[in-house]
């Protein structure tokens, strides 16, 4: 096996899904450069005709108010996640930008946004498209403004309904300070836990971003972000040991603007990325090389995503992550060169744990293995990939999508064992079973 | 489908080592759980408000405090349910209310975990490991609790629900049980998968203990375990835990069955609308009274020795905070219930509501790794000198509670 092959596997499988038909000659020629090059690439992802966000939210709002929307809306809901859901996997699936579909969904879970709150499900989609999407291989401090400034993330932690205590609007409707926003932002979104701010950084991030709320409907555009002055908190705040003098909606821009840049934040974005592109418990001093590209290239996030292509500890062990559910789903049908029928995604997703736009907290889905192993799930994940081999229309050779998706790399006796399957259907099975399957 | 005795057999089978040598015990410390006693933990993740779940009625400063969210004392219509003077019950824990009159509940109030941080995930994390800080945590302090009491090769210890929660992940080897059902495989595959795994350290042995507890749990339930509507997306809400408890409680009846077990409920992080005797919060606790209820009734004839005791990761702000929800806070309570509980009264010092944590928080007033260490002790009779070192490190300092149990 030559180690440009393997470097073939490692580059699809790590940085994308599973490599689809024809796809590992090309990425063997220069499996760097081929995640490298995605990273100057549009993504084919195609949005079809899924509504906007603002138009969802206003549907959501009316549907408050009128009891009598609420069965029509309920349908839209339905059709929207699912179609979501949809041309998120036929891009993953199909399309020639898989690195970036993997760079979203990475990103897209870091600034988790989840229908466990019922009211934002109809929205969690178009949230990705327009505040995660655009970023990807852009700025950290600009998806940081998007994300915080979205609909969706107002609503989902609480912020849209935060008033100032002290503001003409809180002291007139006695309404006051909701934190949940302002603590995730700095514990989850920007520094991490442990990146040295205090229960009084919380309140000041709660109270510089009041007045951050969503359109009420008699609003000329309903549903989209909209800032209240009569809401915010007035007066100077103190966060993070710098005053931030009133300035209204430019508080916030502003310290979203520093916490986008600050050195806690490249530790704790390289972290994540680390653990997902490398292994579980990544290597020190792969995480500092990583946290200072984001530092010198003020968060470019093209270049801090190729400080992480060109960690050699990325492509010195294959096979050092376990695949989650939707890794695992969206990797089976790309090897087969199929997408799921409609709906069929979300009810495999579902029965393994890890239903799309829903992660259990604003932490997101965990990005390790022991989180996802357990003796229930590893038999679900079995039963699946007999489900996955079932469910296929016609089925391809397996020992074709063998080579498809490893060459060579495979141990004998996993060939073995797809080789001598007694079906087509059971090779297949036993391919996506394999525990090199299993991992990327 | 095979015999039951055949399925219960299947559970034990097969298993190479107990974990007790892994875990690096003595072996003069091992020694079985005493009698037919069972202790079952309940996480509430999202962190329970413990003032709305036994109100402080008697304290001067509660209503003013609390404002709209404050509880009716007892007698008015939707009122509190009378627990001691000073203090009731909310009124949709109507379910459990009963066992405090027959002594088998007993609250301890104004609990926290040993550490201060108001990171939901943080906080879990260190109350399910038992470390006061968050450095390298890998397992949890049940599981470490159990490693003596494992004799032979049954599993002593259920995780009910999806992935096995910290508290039981360790050197233990543990059962799982979740409402299966969509799918079975075939064996002839299944069998080709395993021969797969045969050398693979992380899904060999997690399939080879999935098959087994997969046989037990059909075995027991029967076609009980087949409801895949119970779980929700994400994780198991109010609603889903009163199935799950009946589950549980039959399978921790069997006589072959698991000792211990570790079950979760979400959906406590109550920032807006948390309401008072109605809403949203109100509703939790109806699906959590319903669950420990039907967990009472499924133990049976075994309720009579065992112990629940439910824990959470902080509680929540005094005040009502702009969306008449409550923030993260500081001290909330534990739950303990059950046939050999010393019930029907309230445990721990009351800290009051004059002088509050960082002026916003209800103070602690017992650590709640002194309610688990007096039970441990008392009830699964562990050493407490190892409860001290190797269960919940560094705490000498935090004395196990005396008289939890009936004598």
């Amino acid at each position: 096996m030559p180690a440009s092959s393997i470097a073939a596997v490692v580059a699809a499988s790590r940085f994308g899904f599973a490599p689809k038909a024809g796809e590992l000659t090309r990425i063997a020629a220069d499996p760097r450069g081929w995640v490298a090059a995605q990273l100057n690439q549009r993504s084919d992802f195609a949005p079809g005709d899924l509504p906007r966000s603002s138009e969802m939210v206003a549907a959501m709002l009316e549907a408050r108010r009128d009891k009598e929307e609420r069965p029509e809306l309920k349908e839209r809901l339905r059709t929207t996640y699912l179609g979501e859901i949809d041309a998120r996997m036929r891009a993953a699936i199909l399309g020639e930008t898989p690195v970036l579909e993997r760079l979203t969904q990475f990103w897209s879970n870091h600034f988790t946004v989840s229908g466990l709150r019922p009211f934002v499900r109809g929205f969690t989609g178009a949230f990705e498209r327009e505040a995660i999407r655009p970023h990807v291989t852009g700025r950290f401090a600009d998806m940081l403004l998007a994300v915080t400034r979205h609909p969706t993330m107002l609503l989902y932690l609480d912020n849209a309904e935060s008033f100032g205590p002290d503001s003409m609007g809180g002291q007139r409707r006695k309404k006051g300070l909701n934190e949940n926003l302002g603590r995730e932002l700095l514990e989850l979104h920007t520094l991490g836990v442990d990146g040295g701010y205090t229960q009084a950084d919380v309140e000041a991030m709660a109270r510089i971003l009041t007045g951050w709320t969503v359109a009420p409907l008699r609003d000329g555009n309903p549903g989209s972000f909209r800032f209240f002055p009569q809401i915010h908190e007035p007066g100077d705040k103190r966060l993070l040991g710098r005053v931030y003098r009133e300035a209204g909606i430019h508080e916030g821009e502003l310290a979203l603007y520093d916490l986008a840049l600050h050195p806690a934040t490249a530790r704790h974005i390289a972290t994540q990325l680390a653990r997902h592109f490398i292994a579980d418990t990544p290597p020190v001093e792969a995480v500092e090389r990583i946290a200072r590209v984001f530092r010198e290239t003020s968060g470019d996030l093209r270049q801090v995503t190729l400080a992480v292509v060109h960690e050699e500890h990325a492509w010195r062990q294959p096979f050092a992550k376990l695949r989650t559910p939707t890794e695992l789903v969206i990797s089976a049908y790309r090897a087969v060169g199929i997408v799921p029928v409609p709906g069929q995604a979300f009810n495999m997703l579902k029965m393994l744990d890890q239903p799309p736009f829903l992660a259990p907290s604003p932490a997101g889905w965990p990005d390790v293995a022991s989180a996802w192993i357990s003796p229930e799930s590893v038999v679900r994940r079995t039963e699946w990939c007999q489900l996955f081999s079932e469910r296929l229309a016609d089925p391809p050779d397996p020992i074709a999508v063998m080579e498809t998706v490893f060459g060579d790399a495979l141990p004998e006796e996993v060939q073995q064992a797809v080789r001598h399957a007694p079906s087509k259907r059971a090779g297949l099975a036993l391919l996506v079973a394999s525990p090199q399957f299993q991992r990327r | 489908m095979s015999t039951r005795r055949e399925v219960l057999r299947l559970l034990g089978g097969g298993v190479a080592a107990c974990g007790c040598a892994a875990a690096g015990w003595p072996s003069a410390v091992l020694a079985a759980i005493p009698g037919n006693r069972r202790l079952i933990v309940v996480l509430q993740r999202g962190a329970m408000d413990g003032l709305a779940a036994a109100a402080p009625l008697g304290d001067s400063n509660y209503a003013s405090l609390r404002g709209g969210l404050a509880l009716k004392p007892p007698g008015e219509t939707n009122g509190a349910l009378a627990l001691t003077h000073d203090f009731a019950l909310h009124p949709s824990l109507a379910a459990i209310h009963p066992y405090y009159g027959k002594g088998e509940l007993l609250i301890v109030h104004a609990t926290g975990n040993g550490y201060q941080t108001r990171s939901h995930f943080d906080a879990q994390d260190m109350m399910e490991s038992g470390l006061t800080a968050k450095r390298g945590i890998s397992d949890g302090w049940l599981n470490r609790a159990l490693a003596p009491l494992q004799q032979g090769k049954e599993r002593l210890a259920l995780a009910v629900g999806g992935a096995t929660p910290l508290i039981l992940r360790g050197a233990l080897p543990v059962a799982s049980w979740e409402p299966a059902g969509f799918h079975q495989a075939n064996s002839g595959f299944v069998e080709l998968v395993a021969q797969l795994y045969a050398g693979d350290p992380l899904l060999g042995p997690a399939l080879q203990e999935g098959l087994k507890a997969q046989s037990f749990s059909t075995g027991v339930l029967g076609d009980d375990a087949k409801s895949p509507d119970m779980k929700g997306a994400g994780g198991f809400g109010p609603k889903a835990f009163k199935p799950l408890c009946e589950a549980a409680g039959k399978l921790l009846a069997a006589p072959d069955g698991p000792r211990v077990a570790a079950l979760d409920i979400g959906g406590w992080d109550t920032h807006v609308a948390q309401g008072a005797e109605s809403g949203r919060l109100a509703g939790n606790f109806e699906g959590f009274a319903e669950g420990l209820d039907a967990l009472a009734q499924s133990l049976g004839a075994a309720w009579r020795e065992t112990v629940v005791v439910t824990v959470t990761e902080f509680g929540r702000t005094v005040r009502v905070n702009g969306t008449n929800g409550t923030d993260h806070g500081t001290a909330s309570l534990m739950f303990v219930m059950g046939g050999a509980v010393k019930g029907g009264r309230i445990a721990g010092d009351w800290p009051g509501l004059r002088q509050l944590q960082d002026d916003r928080d209800l103070r602690v007033a017992t650590d709640s790794r002194a309610a688990m260490k007096g039970l441990l002790r008392d009830h699964l009779g562990l050493d407490a000198s190892l409860l001290s070192s190797r269960v919940f490190p560094d705490s000498a300092a935090i004395k196990p509670m005396d008289g939890l149990l009936r004598a």
